[in-house]
């Protein structure tokens, strides 16, 4: 499969008062067609500033220092705006996080629809209605003919995150970049809201960047997955891989504090907190945290590490001269299902 | 459309009861002032001023006084100016209260439109030359009074240019230019100013920020987006603004030789005239609230959360 997105080394800053963020310390990533690509990590790691960057959409005190975004082969941190403005909603789109704020309180449903299509697609008033409505029914608005004429206000949470949705896929955009787009939502709508996501990635085939923090969002929409921290990405692989076979230990520590059905008494935390990234650490940003670390993690940056075809990690763990260490319970029992699923694939004849 | 016809006669009903309150209130307030209508007149002798005050019933008990104006009221009878040789008041504002009208609105509108405007750019040029220039110009028209910018306009665009008539009132469009644009430019600042906060505040909002990822561009997004959203907090802001300057700005009135009506309400107040005081009050009092129910009616219009309708939104 070839990649529709590929980035590079890119390097973004804000500037402050107190002086430089370096928000974004040199990420890497593709995107293949058709595919989903979760992007996890806490609050302030830099996935929402990676996606804006894609959509060209940052603030103004942001700095994009180096890198590159190669959307089909251009680069979209050297497009114009005029250019950009092309993209936007037509080849790249987006799903934002809180439904109740993200549509216009004074605008209808239809016209709110019907806007990309008649900038993008040169449709009149009426055909731009037509495929409005026709989006409205793709995903799942009942009564669609009537509720198009409505406001905001008269749609609950999910629903508006459905006509989001609508929106974003108004132009059939290559990729379609969803910026947490269930956290605002209660688990059953968050349910239908996925659900719908994925059946309509089977009839659209567009790619899907998914930013989370919901690692349980994760396990049931993605492809790939990548772990971000301070910044940088710190693993990366197939959603098996990232879940069952982690090497990471940030990655360990985010699914040891996911509740599971197993689950008894309290939930493991991560110590400490993010490092201050006006000014962050010489060596592994997750270092002061980890409870592996050696002395080589607070000196040097730790390299992605091969682990696999399409795994890797960054963390000196995985470096040849490193110890053997035992990664956490729950890991190791994870690790364990990992392993015979990957037998049980092998004796089978891997047939996926 | 039911629940639309009962919601505004409802409306009206308050406005009138309203309008019943303070027509007592200040009655009764007007007469606690001192003197008479009459006080002024040095010429009269202890006696014609009796005779005078029992011929205009002004010696009865001040709430035999209330009721029969209150009668008159009903039946659309304002009485007769004191001052203004007994010319019936209604006759009066009438003669009078079109020119303030007319300046009032000329400049409601011209100074809310220039402000959004203004206010608009600022906020899109958010600490940029643009936006101090626009909060400078908004921080000097709020502050200077507007005889000032009265008088200027009169010397620069009258005096000096001539392209305007320098005053009186000659119902002619351009005899309502200057102060036209004199009364406008506080309404101009103070809508600038407010627009430009409402502005910065929509512009951060999420569907700004969705509209942005359509494709549009950052001015057709602050129009088609922002503008309308950033208005429906100044809607409350242009009202009572409107009727400040449709009834008149005494001063800038007599600079340019205005026959309104702020003019007379101050001299009717000087000489006790309790008709004509009265009446101006009622007017004021009446386009206030008029204007009130005409800024609820564009709430609905421009915000759909606030809308009264009969199909009752889901």
């Amino acid at each position: 499969m070839s990649n529709i997105l590929e980035v590079k080394d890119l390097k973004i800053t804000f500037d402050t008062y107190a002086g430089k963020v370096q928000a974004i310390r040199g990420v890497s990533f593709d995107l293949k067609k058709g595919e989903t690509l979760a992007i996890v990590g806490e609050s302030g790691s830099g996935k929402s500033v990676t996606t804006r960057s894609i959509m060209q959409l940052l603030s103004q005190n942001a700095n994009i220092e180096e890198g590159q975004i190669l959307f089909d082969g251009q680069d979209l941190v050297k497009t114009s705006e005029k250019e950009m403005q092309n993209i936007r909603g037509k080849k790249i789109a987006m799903i934002f996080q809180d439904p109740m704020t993200s549509l216009n309180p004074t605008m209808t449903i239809e016209k709110q629809i019907a806007e990309p299509l008649r900038l993008h697609q040169n449709m009149n008033k009426q055909q731009a209605a037509e495929r409005a409505l026709e989006l409205l029914k793709l995903v799942g608005l009942p009564d669609a003919e009537k509720r198009m004429k409505q406001y905001p206000h008269q749609f609950s949470g999910g629903q508006r995150q459905r006509v989001v949705i609508a929106i974003a896929l108004a132009c059939d955009p290559d990729i379609l970049i969803a910026d947490e787009p269930t956290t605002a939502l209660d688990v059953t709508i968050q349910a239908q809201i996925l659900e719908l996501m994925k059946e309509l990635q089977h009839k659209v085939n567009t790619s899907i960047i998914f930013i989370t923090h919901d690692l349980g969002v994760v396990a049931n929409v993605a492809d790939r997955v990548a772990v971000m921290y301070a910044g940088k990405f710190v693993e990366v692989g197939t959603v098996d891989e990232v879940f069952y076979n982690p090497q990471h230990p940030y990655t360990w520590g985010l699914l040891a504090s996911m509740p599971t059905l197993e689950t008894n008494g309290s939930l493991y935390a991560i110590p400490g907190t993010p490092p201050d990234l006006l000014d962050p650490p010489k060596g592994d940003a997750f270092a002061p945290r980890n409870e592996y670390r050696m002395k080589i993690d607070t000196e040097h940056q730790p390299p992605m590490f091969k682990v696999s075809d399409t795994h890797y990690a960054a963390t000196w763990l995985l470096h040849k001269d490193a110890p053997a260490i035992n990664p956490p319970a729950e890991i190791m029992a994870r690790q364990k299902v990992y392993k015979e699923k990957y037998a049980a694939l092998h004796t089978e004849g891997g047939a996926k | 459309m039911k629940n639309f016809m009962r919601y505004y006669g409802k409306r009206v009903l308050y406005m009138l009861l309203t309008l019943f309150l303070i027509a007592s209130i200040t009655f009764f307030l007007m007469n606690l002032l001192p003197g008479t209508p009459f006080t002024n007149e040095d010429k009269l002798s202890e006696a014609q001023l009796l005779i005078m005050q029992e011929q205009y019933g002004l010696n009865d008990p001040v709430i035999v006084q209330y009721f029969r104006y209150m009668g008159g009221l009903l039946t659309g009878n304002l009485g007769v100016s004191f001052q203004f040789d007994n010319t019936p008041v209604t006759e009066l504002l009438a003669s009078r209260v079109g020119p303030s009208l007319q300046i009032g609105f000329q400049a409601v509108i011209l100074g809310t439109f220039l402000g959004i405007i203004l206010g608009v750019i600022a906020a899109m040029k958010q600490n940029s030359w643009a936006d101090t220039l626009a909060t400078f110009m908004a921080i000097l028209g709020r502050s200077i009074p507007n005889f000032v910018f009265a008088v200027l306009l009169q010397l620069v665009f009258a005096v000096q240019l001539q392209w305007f008539p320098i005053a009186l009132w000659d119902d002619g469009f351009s005899y309502s230019v200057l102060p036209t644009i004199a009364l406008a430019i506080a309404p101009l600042a103070d809508s600038a100013r407010f627009i430009r906060t409402e502005m910065v505040d929509v512009l951060g909002s999420d569907y700004i920020e969705l509209a942005r990822a359509k494709g549009l561009s950052r001015w057709a997004v602050a129009f088609k987006h922002g503008v309308r959203n950033a208005l429906i907090p100044l809607i409350t802001l242009i009202g009572p603004m409107a009727v400040a300057l449709m009834t008149g700005s005494m001063v800038v009135e007599s600079i340019y030789a205005i026959p309104g009506i702020g003019e007379q309400f101050i001299k009717s107040i000087q000489s006790n005239d309790y008709p004509t005081i009265m009446g101006v009050t009622l007017l004021y009092s009446t386009m206030l609230v008029v204007i009130i129910l005409i800024v609820d009616m564009l709430y609905g219009l421009i915000d759909p959360r606030i809308r009264i309708s009969s199909k009752g939104g889901k």
